[in-house]
């Protein structure tokens, strides 16, 4: 999922400032940010709270279920016209994608409230890890399921490099190195992991992605 | 011709130096450093940004270092090039005279004086050295065709100390298979892992240059063991040097020894004398 975190509360003001915003409307969303806590039902009150108490009228709040679906977020907005109507300013409690989603939906300025970090697990509740950097060239089925693109802080393919020690790594020195946790699942597993990855093609993650699985049907 | 091949291959026993490359455009005090190390030494490393420091480029300093009739291994980092960047800077050190080159990946930027920096880590030092020998086979790392090949002693970095072993010792197996014909190590204490470390990659056909780190005071290990990533010096050397009353002294008597040991157990020795330069002729006990 996309973790998030709250953005710093005084460039939120700052935004609304910026264009003279009073009244504003929360998104929040279903999915990521709700399991994040950033942007759920219990955030969103809270912020609408906050709100209230820095002088802003809150016209209306709701949580869209997928923030990120383009479809389900045009429904939220007509289900909550008269509230987006009245208000100058939408505030969204989603990730990047949910950002752009409601600002694609809804015809009014549209601010970010939270900052989005990364693609990561759920460790367990509230502790999240990044685990994948959707490099479209993956190999996890040579890395025992652990991905060096993203945990090995150099992104190295093949490890360790020089400044792992006793098994920890040297950027992050209190974490295991990612190649001895390959070496050490793989030899588990009765895997060898012999021979070298070969470096990793870069074209397959050229900004922006886009995929249409519509045409898909005729490909096949 | 590569003299560090030449003789490494010829089963002769090698010494190299190592130089840092000036944080300036002044090669000065790099060639003062050059004139006192390369009477004893069959080559010099040339480092590459090491600690993820700005310096000049390797590249230009391994020139330099030839033109002063001197022997340079060209060190090449991953971190700070993108494939492209490294395939043009192999040929440009072919082109320029340069046989020797170690491949290895880099410290992290946020060791360095760029703290800022992106990590390129395009590619790393093993697919780096697979570029090389590609290269030497006269294409680049696309499989197309170069007008002239080059003809690099492809060398890589070896951790003897850093365990876990077996993970060691199928990275060093992995980097032989990628065409690394020399090691140079990380800085040795143990002797009886070097001998550990030789005898897995002699069988392989690679041979090992084992280094010796002078450590002048008290003050160098508390660099290496705080700043310097994946190396430790150990208690009973850290109190021998500690103790003296004279560490400078006893750290050229110690390294002393380690060369005499080395000997007998390795393919060479580098010595990084750590600013006892002068010493150089004691420590590799030339009398
Ligand atoms: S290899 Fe690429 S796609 Fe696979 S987990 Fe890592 S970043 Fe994600
Ligand atoms: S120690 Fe391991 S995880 Fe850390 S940077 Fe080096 S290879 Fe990557």
């Amino acid at each position: 999922m996309i973790i998030t975190r709250p953005r710093d509360w005084s460039r939120i003001i700052e935004n609304l400032e910026s264009i003279g915003a009073r009244r504003v409307f929360l998104m929040g969303c279903g999915q990521c940010a709700t399991v994040a806590h950033t942007g759920g039902e219990p955030e969103l009150r809270e912020t609408a709270e906050r709100l209230g108490e820095a002088g802003y009228e809150v016209t209306g709040w709701t949580v869209g279920e997928v923030t990120c679906h383009l479809n389900g977020t045009k429904l939220e907005r007509r289900k909550h016209q008269e509230a987006i109507d009245a208000a100058d300013a939408v505030l969204v409690l989603a990730c990047g994608a949910g950002v752009q989603t409601t600002a694609d939906a809804i015809a009014k300025p549209v601010f970010p409230g939270l900052e989005s970090l990364f693609l990561g697990t759920v460790i367990r509740n509230g502790v999240f890890e990044e685990r994948c950097q959707t490099c479209g060239d993956c190999v996890l089925d040579k890395t025992a399921g652990i991905c060096p693109v993203t945990t090995c802080p150099k992104g190295l393919l093949n490890g360790p490099c020089g400044g792992m020690w006793n098994g920890m790594c040297e950027v992050l020195t209190d974490r295991e190195c990612t190649h001895v946790r390959i070496r050490k699942r793989l030899a588990e597993q009765g895997r060898t992991g012999k021979g070298t990855l070969a470096p990793k093609d870069f074209s397959t993650a050229l900004k922006p992605g886009a995929v249409n699985i519509r045409d898909r049907k005729d490909e096949r | 011709m590569s003299r560090l091949r030449d003789k490494l291959e010829a089963g002769e026993f090698v010494v190299t130096g190592e130089v840092a490359p000036p944080k300036g455009a002044d090669l000065a005090s790099m060639h003062a450093a050059v004139d006192i190390l390369a009477p004893h030494c069959d080559a010099l490393n040339v480092t590459d940004n090491q600690g993820a420091t700005l310096h000049l480029s390797s590249l230009a300093a391994s020139k330099a270092i030839l033109d002063r009739g001197v022997e340079p291994i060209f060190q090449q980092t991953c971190r700070d090039r993108n494939r492209l960047a490294l395939q043009s800077d192999l040929l440009a050190a072919w082109s320029l005279g340069l046989e020797n080159v170690l491949m290895v990946t880099g410290d992290d930027p946020r060791a360095g004086d760029h703290p800022n920096a992106k990590g390129v880590f395009d590619l790393d030092s093993t697919q780096l050295a697979q570029v090389a020998v590609g290269m030497n086979e006269g294409r680049d790392m696309m499989g197309h065709e170069l007008k002239g090949a080059t003809g690099f002693y492809i060398g890589g970095a070896m951790f003897p100390e850093a365990e876990p072993w077996d993970v060691q010792l199928a990275r060093t197996e992995q980097k032989i298979e990628a065409g690394i014909r020399f090691f140079q190590t990380q800085a040795v204490f143990d002797m009886d892992k070097l001998e550990r470390a030789v005898e897995a990659v002699r069988p392989l056909g690679a041979k090992i240059i084992a280094s010796v780190l002078v450590i002048k005071s008290p003050g160098v290990i508390r660099f290496v063991n705080e700043h310097l990533a994946g190396l430790m010096i150990p208690d009973a050397i850290a109190d021998r040097i500690r103790s003296a009353a004279d560490p400078a002294e006893e750290a050229v008597l110690l390294a002393a020894e380690q060369v005499r040991e080395i000997r007998q157990i390795a393919d060479g020795v580098h010595v990084m004398p750590l600013g006892l330069d002068l010493a150089i002729g004691r420590i590799l006990g030339e009398g």
